[in-house]
């Protein structure tokens, strides 16, 4: 029960601080904020590396190393393509 | 490596992630956040690789690269116009990766070595799998519907909120089974297939135009799911960084829908557009058409002190973006002010037609917000349409019925001239004809963006 208390606290913490950290965004940005906040979604890969890792059985280890997949093309593909469009915003 | 450590280094990369989505909200450090995003991911990484529980690196190392190498190339190949594809495909792996974790997690929780389950665990687990899925899912539809892969168009049937609720109904009750008996794996696997069905049927009856919000609505879905999979794994850098996504997917879904005058239930139940009422704009349209030719609007532009272009899905069909900067950059030669109008749902994604223009290199100084360029239109001598329709709908403001009424427009009618480039009079994805076709001031530039404006670019270099 603590423990779920706990991560409670984080998690209704870290909404609010996700409300507030977003107030006014600029039209321009909306594209860009969505493909680089996506990326950081693709935190799950953090979970990923643990079961392809624990090799606990072939198939948590088989669902892992998918999992892996999914979440780094989510990574990488969020940063690089969010990193590119920015880079147009900012030449003039 | 002791947990303490992994838990400081979770604990920075924490804090980098709300440095990094606090700069993505302002131009100047939208680059350097998301560096710092991508900072914490390779913080959160490392320090994960040091956990006790990998035993062995070798599947890691071969998914990285293979999900590295995959996400790379898209990322770097991908032409601008394609955005909205790319990010709703990004969205569904996030949300299908959750799905696998806490899958495997659940099958991990039933071996003999593991000590029992908790409540938070499969209450999570099945959240996971719902949310995960719902999301991927429901990604990949608004994927092939983008991607052109099946019609944009929505697809209804009778009885679909019903259908819809029963189906949500099933996912909820296997969810229950899951946390009453979580020992056998089965019940998650049907409850994400019966989700993934979910996920298909949300989207389905959602039409081109209501694309953004259903993408933003999807990004914070895919936070969620990350979140939930946190709840999982009792691992607090995926609670901290799939919510702050959560939050903040949820704020600009609540801006789409703001700049659409509709609610998010109303985007869901779906169905606006797609259907053409026949000879709607007959009676409008007859006898007040005005068609004119890229000379005559040449002509119009040498007289012209201001010009403001307004972008739609249409400029981004042609590809005709480059075409408009370079006709923008020859009017500014000639001491005119060109300006940008972008509406906040113009596209098929948050932010679309910013992304386009600057491809374009059109500094983004130009591009002007609604609420600030709609008083301005009254000292425009030309507001140039290119590919909009319903956005610049006036039925919007006077029209109390109808599927735009009272939504915010661009007030472009209020200009001294008004030239829609088109390719013909057939209504926008309302499905509605659009009296500013008709009037006075308006005249119509029949043919595809990209011609229409290489057309007019050649008669203002002539003239």
């Amino acid at each position: 029960m603590e423990t779920l208390v706990a991560a409670l606290t984080v998690f209704v913490l870290a909404v609010f601080v996700g409300f507030e950290i977003i107030t006014k965004i600029p039209p321009t940005l909306h594209t860009p904020l969505m493909s680089g906040s996506n990326a950081i979604s693709g935190i799950t890969l953090i979970g990923a590396l643990l079961s392809a890792g624990a090799q606990h059985t072939e198939l948590t280890t088989w669902l892992g190393f998918a999992a892996v997949v999914f979440a780094t093309i989510n990574v990488v593909g969020g940063f690089l393509v969010t990193n590119r469009m920015l880079s147009m915003f900012r030449r003039k | 490596m002791s947990s303490t450590f992994i838990n400081v280094a979770y604990l920075i990369a924490s804090i980098l992630f709300i440095f990094g989505l606090k700069g993505l909200t302002h131009p100047r450090t939208a680059v350097q956040g998301n560096r710092y995003g991508a900072l914490a991911m390779f913080i959160a990484v490392a320090a994960t690789l040091l956990d006790q529980q990998i035993l062995s690196f070798e599947w890691i190392l071969i998914g990285v690269l293979l999900g590295g190498l995959i996400g790379g190339l898209l990322a770097a190949k991908i032409a601008m116009t394609d955005m909205p594809q790319l990010v709703a495909l990004f969205n569904g792996f996030g949300g299908g990766a959750s799905v696998l974790v806490a899958g495997a997690a659940l099958i991990e929780a039933g071996l003999p070595t593991t000590p029992g389950t908790t409540h938070t665990f499969t209450v999570a687990t099945a959240a996971s799998g719902i949310i995960g899925a719902v999301t991927f899912w429901g990604s990949l539809i608004a994927f092939a519907k983008l991607q052109e892969l099946m019609s944009g168009n929505p697809m209804t049937f009778p009885g679909q909120q019903v259908f819809n609720v029963l189906v949500a109904l099933a996912c909820l009750a296997l969810g229950g089974w899951i946390v009453a008996d979580p020992t056998a794996p089965e019940p998650y696997w049907i409850m994400t297939g019966i989700a993934s069905l979910l996920g298909i049927l949300i989207v389905i009856p959602v039409g081109g135009a209501d694309m953004p919000v259903i993408i933003a609505f999807l990004n914070s879905a895919s936070g969620l799911a990350a979140a939930a999979t946190g709840f999982v794994l009792g691992n607090n850098i995926l609670i901290v960084a799939g919510s702050l996504v959560g939050a903040s997917g949820l704020i600009l879904t609540k801006i789409m829908c703001k700049a659409m005058n509709r609610s998010l239930a109303n985007v869901f139940i779906g169905g606006v557009g797609g259907e053409v009422i026949a000879g709607a704009g007959d009676e409008i349209y007859e006898g007040h058409i005005k068609s004119t030719s890229g000379e005559e609007v040449a002509m119009l532009f040498d007289t012209a002190r201001r010009v403001v272009v307004v972008p739609g899905y249409g400029m981004a069909v042609a590809q005709a973006q480059h075409a408009v900067r370079d006709m923008a950059n020859i009017l500014e030669s000639r001491g005119v002010e060109v300006e940008y109008a972008i509406h906040p749902v113009a596209g098929r994604m948050p932010g679309h037609m910013n992304v386009l223009l600057a491809e374009a290199e059109v500094p983004y100084e130009k591009l002007q917000e609604m609420d600030l360029i709609n008083p301005t239109f009254e000292q425009t001598d030309v507001a140039l349409v290119i590919g909009a329709n319903d956005v610049v709908n006036p039925l919007a403001r006077e029209d109390d019925s109808g599927p735009i009424a009272g939504m915010p427009i661009l007030d472009v009618d209020k200009a001294r001239t008004v030239v829609v480039i088109k390719r013909s009079l057939s209504p926008g994805f309302a499905g509605i004809a659009n009296p500013l076709f008709a009037a006075d001031n308006t005249l119509m530039y029949f043919g595809s963006a990209k011609e229409a404006i290489l057309d007019l670019v050649v008669a203002l270099k002539e003239g």
